[in-house]
């Protein structure tokens, strides 16, 4: 079954996000697909995340393709213009690629090349329109297309954001625009997401809560300072402070994160930033 | 100086619709040299406002509309009618749209797009407020160019950047453009405008038109190796 027939169907969804290298040794890249594709139900492929040039998602997702996996195409606005995303959403369709994750992504300064040009021609909104254009057989020119691709198209939303109205003011948006499921922000506060999903609710699409591992306090601590949307509540940085092993304690909140959320959304997003390979634990732990 | 070009009736009846009352503000600086924004021209749009069954409250013509401080007194004589309005029409550059909503709680629309500064930055550090992207699409963000404001130049909403109002690429310098857009638009009741449908900018009409080019800058390059 597909991602976007899991969803339909009303299964509680899992995907987690894998990173590819920064050159061309896919190997732990190829170890980390080979460990999720029959534990989680579609696998993310970031887009040269945080600004940082990497592999790229498209080669990426074809990679879990080839493994039998379920990708989705995670794609920002940053580096390319209208006709190179247009261009690579018909690539991705062509190599079976259905699922498309639309973002905005994070400015050139904060990664590796900050010297480099932003492009941000289109957004994440603009982006999941252009998607939509082409599949109805027209690209944002209003040219014609020779066979139309389809899609399942995902995008992103800060459930822990202050003020929260903005981001779901945009995340109306995204659903005008397109948008048939989202995957959040990290979340580690299951009260503020209850409140989040008692107005998203009304959006009528599925909302699969993000999970970032923590494996250590001064990670929490870090992204508390840098990371806008998150917040690791104080409680869980003592927690974290206190455990022998760290990381295990960090297995334990995102499963117990992820059994207090279950009920509130339709699915759940697990990204472990270099951790991959203690994504089944989490989910063993979480009764997954 | 900064050239504007007054936007098509039609697009300005469309920032109009469901609002009956409007006040114009025009500019003896640049907008009057572009006819844009002089005295005739105000008073040329009060009249094809008010064939359209719009009402015009009342009008002023600032010495330059750029000057925020200038901005605020000047309107202050017009207080009353600017209460009686529904919005103001600004028919200059966007810097001087950018100006009247900062010091008015009322919501802004731009009559004009600018195409060129041709030099001048204006008196309201134009250079960080004014693109001359020739699309003005301060109609849709209460008269805070995302352009400028917003470090990606994002025009449909804010990103997920964004830190107790600040932008995460410089939050020491930066607030989040889009926070400022937010709460303008909450202040003015008019939240409807950040779930529209996408916009897309034509980003041909950030080029000079040619005409500009080749009368403004370049002739007098041209001249200048004549003499």
């Amino acid at each position: 079954m597909t991602l976007r027939e899991k969803l339909s169907s009303g299964k509680f969804v899992v995907t987690a996000e894998v990173g590819p290298a920064k050159g061309v040794d896919t190997h732990e890249f190829l170890e980390n697909v080979e460990l999720l594709k029959n534990r989680v139900d579609a696998i993310n492929c970031t887009d040269q995340q945080s600004a940082v040039m990497r592999l790229g998602s498209l080669a990426g997702c074809y990679l879990i393709k080839q493994k039998g996996g379920e990708p989705i195409f995670q794609m920002t606005c940053r580096d390319r213009n209208r006709i190179a995303l247009q261009s690579d959403l018909l690539n991705a369709y062509v190599l079976g690629i259905e699922n498309v994750l639309c973002l905005t992504g994070d400015f050139v300064t904060l990664g590796d090349h900050p010297d480099a040009k932003p492009v941000f021609d289109l957004d994440s909104v603009s982006l999941l329109y252009a998607a939509r254009q082409l599949e109805q057989g027209k690209d944002l020119a209003g040219k014609e297309l020779t066979g139309s691709p389809k899609f399942f198209l995902g995008a992103c939303v800060t459930p822990g954001a202050e003020p929260l109205e903005p981001q779901l003011l945009k995340m109306e948006r995204k659903v005008k625009a397109g948008a048939q499921f989202f995957q959040t922000q990290a979340v580690y506060e299951p009260k503020k997401f209850e409140t989040f999903m008692k107005e998203a609710k009304k959006f009528g699409v599925p909302v699969l809560v993000g999970i970032v591992l923590l494996r250590s306090a001064a990670m929490a601590r870090f992204m508390n300072k840098n990371v806008a949307g998150i917040h690791v509540p104080d409680e869980l940085i003592a927690e974290m402070d206190k455990a022998e092993n760290k990381l295990q304690k960090g297995i334990e909140i995102a499963a117990r994160l992820i059994k207090e959320m279950k009920d509130m959304c339709q699915g759940v997003h697990i990204m472990a930033i270099g951790l991959e390979s203690k994504v089944p634990a989490i989910l063993d732990a979480a009764g997954l | 100086m900064i050239v504007s070009q007054l936007k098509p009736l039609q697009e300005i009846l469309g920032y109009l619709q469901g609002e009956r009352k409007v006040f114009l503000v025009g500019c003896k600086g640049c907008a009057e040299v572009c006819h844009t924004g002089d005295e005739a021209q105000v008073l040329d749009m009060k009249n094809k406002l008010e064939q359209e069954g719009k009402a015009v409250t009342g009008y002023c013509v600032v010495d330059f509309l750029c000057d925020k401080a200038l901005v605020k007194i000047r309107l202050l004589a017009h207080q009353d009618e600017i209460q009686a309005a529904d919005s103001l029409l600004v028919m200059t550059c966007g810097i001087g749209v950018q100006a009247v909503a900062a010091v008015v709680d009322k919501l802004v629309h731009p009559a004009a797009n600018t195409v060129n500064m041709g030099g001048s930055r204006g008196e309201w550090r134009g250079s960080e407020r004014c693109r001359e992207c020739g699309d003005c699409v301060l109609d849709l963000t209460a008269g805070v160019c995302p352009l400028t404001a917003c470090t990606k130049g994002l025009l449909n909403g804010p990103c997920g950047g964004a830190k107790d109002g600040r932008c995460e690429v410089e939050p020491e310098v930066r607030e989040c453009g889009w926070h400022l857009i937010y709460e303008r638009l909450r202040k003015l009741g008019r939240l409807d405008k950040m779930t529209g449908l996408p916009v897309l900018k034509d980003y041909r009409r950030m080029m000079p038109p040619k005409e500009i080019r080749s009368t403004i800058i370049w002739a007098l390059e041209q001249q200048e190796t004549k003499v």
